[in-house]
């Protein structure tokens, strides 16, 4: 199963900014090249960055002879996880190069979230940044178990393979690198989850602790990173960290890799600096009511309120949303945003690993009742009951499931109040409740699914 | 006392304290089923369940502890320390004892890992624990055939009794097995129990177990 | 450092004994599932805790060393 094609959808909307969209061609201005986007992606079109092409560019990856010496490098950059959760990847490095007991190195390609291609993206055209960078991390920590953890898509997982085995013959790597397959959940990526499954079991989250940078992967301490983070690592390593602060802002520095979604229905990756205006990615006129940021864990955003945020924590958390993996929804003025929330909220239900009391009894109960808002002369006591589960679920899995459905939810109920209002008196923005969030065509049934 | 008196004091010791023994195995057994059904002693708290089958567990170990030592110290049948463990290692009634000794072995086994339980993986221990499917049988075979006492009166009732308890026991457990819902489904079942239009339609239902007809209840989510 | 008192989700399967022999700390929810209260456990309870986690049919009560 896929969620679509691996090369984004081409962009239906004229290029008015720095940031560089895959579909259009490089900004002609000449630009200070510290500060010049793309840096990730390649200046031209989407075509994939072979060996040859990647060595002429960069070069081999810029070994350091020595454990642990990557480490203070990445801590200047500040470079944070692109994954998500933003945490200090010199940290992590830190954390398991301390275990010293056989660590392990996974790349995290599984990319759960539906709405967003930009890890895919990455994969298929830049692998061998990603590459570089996890075998400089496998040589920061003293590794030599590295896999790359790869969403299930033939096509993806076997251009991978031969360029693992074309940097093997060429003998740039150091250590050996196994594509691991994913399973299509959108859980599959949470760390503890990729854990288990590159352990041999389901793709289904543990308790913490033990965190897995201390008892991971088969019991070894294991160091799991984002495959953008990665990319990012290879180049910081080549050009250093000042190199890498010339984008973004001095607390969030650098460039990060974007979903974007337009309300017209144009989909593209873009790459662009933190502290970047939302208005600057996303097209926000009268046809757009309200903004999704960060994925389907994030928070939705009144339009006109998005409008004045910038693509950074500092700006979007004291709003109620984060950054998070670059997922940027403008969702359409003549929609119904709690029937698409409800939608979501159902998948999310779903996607439950169904281990935890809380989980695969709280998020069913919000869905239905998400759905029951979302209809006709909705039951009154639908809202209070959501707000009670939501309560009742939050904290209490293993992993932050509920907590992301809940905050979802949360966000939709308040950004969708007034489409609420007009439910209970019969009307709706849109009563066919066309759907816009992109999702999965089938859902997760039974044990195979999760394998 | 003379010698024979001596013996029979013995001999009827080992006999007395073998009953009690499968009186509360048996009682031991059904309590576990309970613990693990989540089922409860009416007007009892739940923790009166797992209390009473860890303690009477101990019993049950205190009364074989008494009914293995009387039966080797009767000088009337020779029965050698190392055959109170190591199955079918006695020259007298080799079979009857020797499933005494698997019995013994296993309820020794279980123990000791349930006194470990937090050092050990929760896999392996519940994986250990359904012996005890395998020593509740061998015990009632050695008791009946090691001695004549169950195949008469009382205590033939008592053993049928013994007997028809945990196989019904043993039936309510595995039949919840049969109908438990896997964890993969649980968010799925959950959701079909809440409102009929918001169950994952037909069109997505490949090959599940579940016939659309069951109506799950909150038992077998658990 | 005294230690946590915390539920491990995974394992546990709503027996309820937690909430029976440490009503102090841990309520249950409208699912049969654990709440606790407060993650720090004043000494006064410490047997009861002790005995809480000792019980759980499903060991899924934990006292854990800080974070």
């Amino acid at each position: 199963m896929t969620y679509g094609t691996t090369v984004p959808y081409p962009a239906q909307h004229p290029a008015q900014h720095p940031a560089r969209r895959l579909t259009q061609p490089a900004d002609s201005r000449p630009r200070d090249r510290d500060t010049e986007l793309p840096r990730l992606l390649p200046a031209h079109g989407a075509v994939p960055v072979d060996l040859r092409t990647h060595m002429s560019r960069y070069g081999a990856p810029p070994y350091f002879g020595q454990p642990g010496r990557l480490i203070p490098v990445l801590k200047a950059a500040q470079l944070t996880g692109r994954g998500g959760a933003a945490f200090p990847v010199h940290r992590k490095l830190t954390a398991v190069a301390e275990a010293a007991t056989r660590p392990v190195v996974i790349g995290n390609g599984a990319e759960g979230e539906p709405a967003s291609d930009k890890d895919k993206s990455l994969l298929w055209i830049s692998p061998h940044l990603v590459l570089d960078g996890l075998q400089l991390a496998a040589e920061a920590v003293g590794s030599n178990a590295v896999g790359l953890y790869v969403h299930r898509n033939a096509r993806l997982q076997e251009r991978l393979r031969a360029a693992v085995a074309e940097r093997a013959g060429a003998r740039i790597d150091l250590a050996p690198v196994e594509i691991i397959d994913a399973p299509p959940r959108f859980l599959a990526g949470e760390e503890s989850a990729l854990a288990s499954r590159v352990s041999g079991e389901p793709a289904m989250p543990r308790f913490k602790p033990p965190r897995v940078f201390e008892r991971g992967v088969v019991g070894r301490p294991t160091l799991v990173h984002n495959v953008e983070t990665l990319a990012h690592m290879a180049l910081i390593a080549r050009y250093g960290p000042h190199w890498f602060r010339a984008v973004g802002t001095a607390d969030e520095p650098g460039s990060m890799l974007c979903t974007l979604h337009q309300a017209d229905g144009g989909r593209d990756v873009a790459e662009t600096g933190l502290g970047t205006p939302l208005r600057n990615l996303l097209t926000l006129d009268e046809g757009t009511q309200a903004v999704l940021s960060g994925g389907y864990h994030g928070a939705w955003l009144a339009a006109a309120d998005a409008a004045r945020l910038t693509l950074s924590n500092a700006h979007l958390k004291p709003a109620g949303a984060f950054v998070g993996a670059g997922v940027l929804v403008a969702f359409p003025a003549n929609r119904c945003g709690i029937a698409e929330t409800a939608r979501v909220a159902r998948y999310l239900a779903l996607e439950s690993a169904g281990q935890c009391g809380p989980c695969f009894n709280g998020l069913p109960r919000i869905a239905a009742a998400l759905d029951e808002v979302a209809s006709p002369q909705p039951d009154p006591r639908a809202v209070a009951d959501m707000m009670r589960w939501a309560g009742l679920v939050e904290g209490r899995g293993a992993c932050h499931h509920p907590d992301g459905t809940v905050r979802f939810v949360r966000s939709a109920l308040h950004v969708f109040r007034e489409e609420i209002r007009l439910h209970q008196y019969g009307r709706c923005m849109d009563p066919a409740r066309r759907p816009f969030l992109p999702l999965p065509a089938d859902t997760a049934l039974d044990a195979a699914d999760w394998s | 006392m003379n010698g024979i008196t001596q013996s029979t004091a013995l001999w009827y010791a080992s006999r007395a304290t073998g009953v009690v023994s499968l009186l509360l195995l048996t009682g031991v057994v059904l309590l576990g089923i309970l613990v693990n059904r989540q089922g409860r002693l009416p007007g009892l708290p739940r923790f009166v369940v797992t209390g009473l089958h860890r303690n009477l567990s101990l019993l049950a170990v205190a009364f074989v502890a008494i009914h293995v030592v009387t039966a080797i110290a009767d000088p009337y049948v020779t029965i050698r320390v190392a055959a109170v463990v190591i199955p079918f290692a006695s020259a007298y009634q080799p079979l009857s004892l020797g499933l005494g000794a698997f019995s013994l072995d296993v309820v020794l086994a279980l123990i000791v890992t349930s006194l470990a339980r937090a050092r050990m993986s929760r896999r392996l221990w519940r994986a250990l624990h359904w012996l005890a499917y395998a020593a509740w049988p061998s015990a009632v075979l050695h008791s009946v055939s090691s001695s004549t006492d169950l195949r008469h009166g009382v205590l033939l009732y008592l053993a049928i009794a013994c007997c028809l308890a945990v196989a019904g026991a043993f039936a309510w457990r595995v039949s919840h097995a049969g109908r438990e819902i896997p964890r993969e489904e649980r968010a799925a079942v959950t959701l079909a129990m809440m409102s009929p239009r918001s169950a994952p339609g037909p069109e997505a239902r490949r090959g599940s177990r579940r016939a659309s007809a069951d109506r799950p209840t909150k038992a077998d989510i658990r | 450092m005294r230690k946590q008192l915390r539920v491990d989700p995974t394992a546990c399967s709503g027996h309820g004994l937690c909430a029976e022999l440490l009503p102090e700390l841990i309520t249950l929810d409208e699912w049969g599932y654990p709440i606790v209260a407060s993650e720090q456990v004043p000494r006064s309870l410490d047997r009861h805790v002790r005995r809480a986690v000792t019980d759980c049919p499903a060991l899924a009560l934990k006292l854990l060393r800080a974070s």
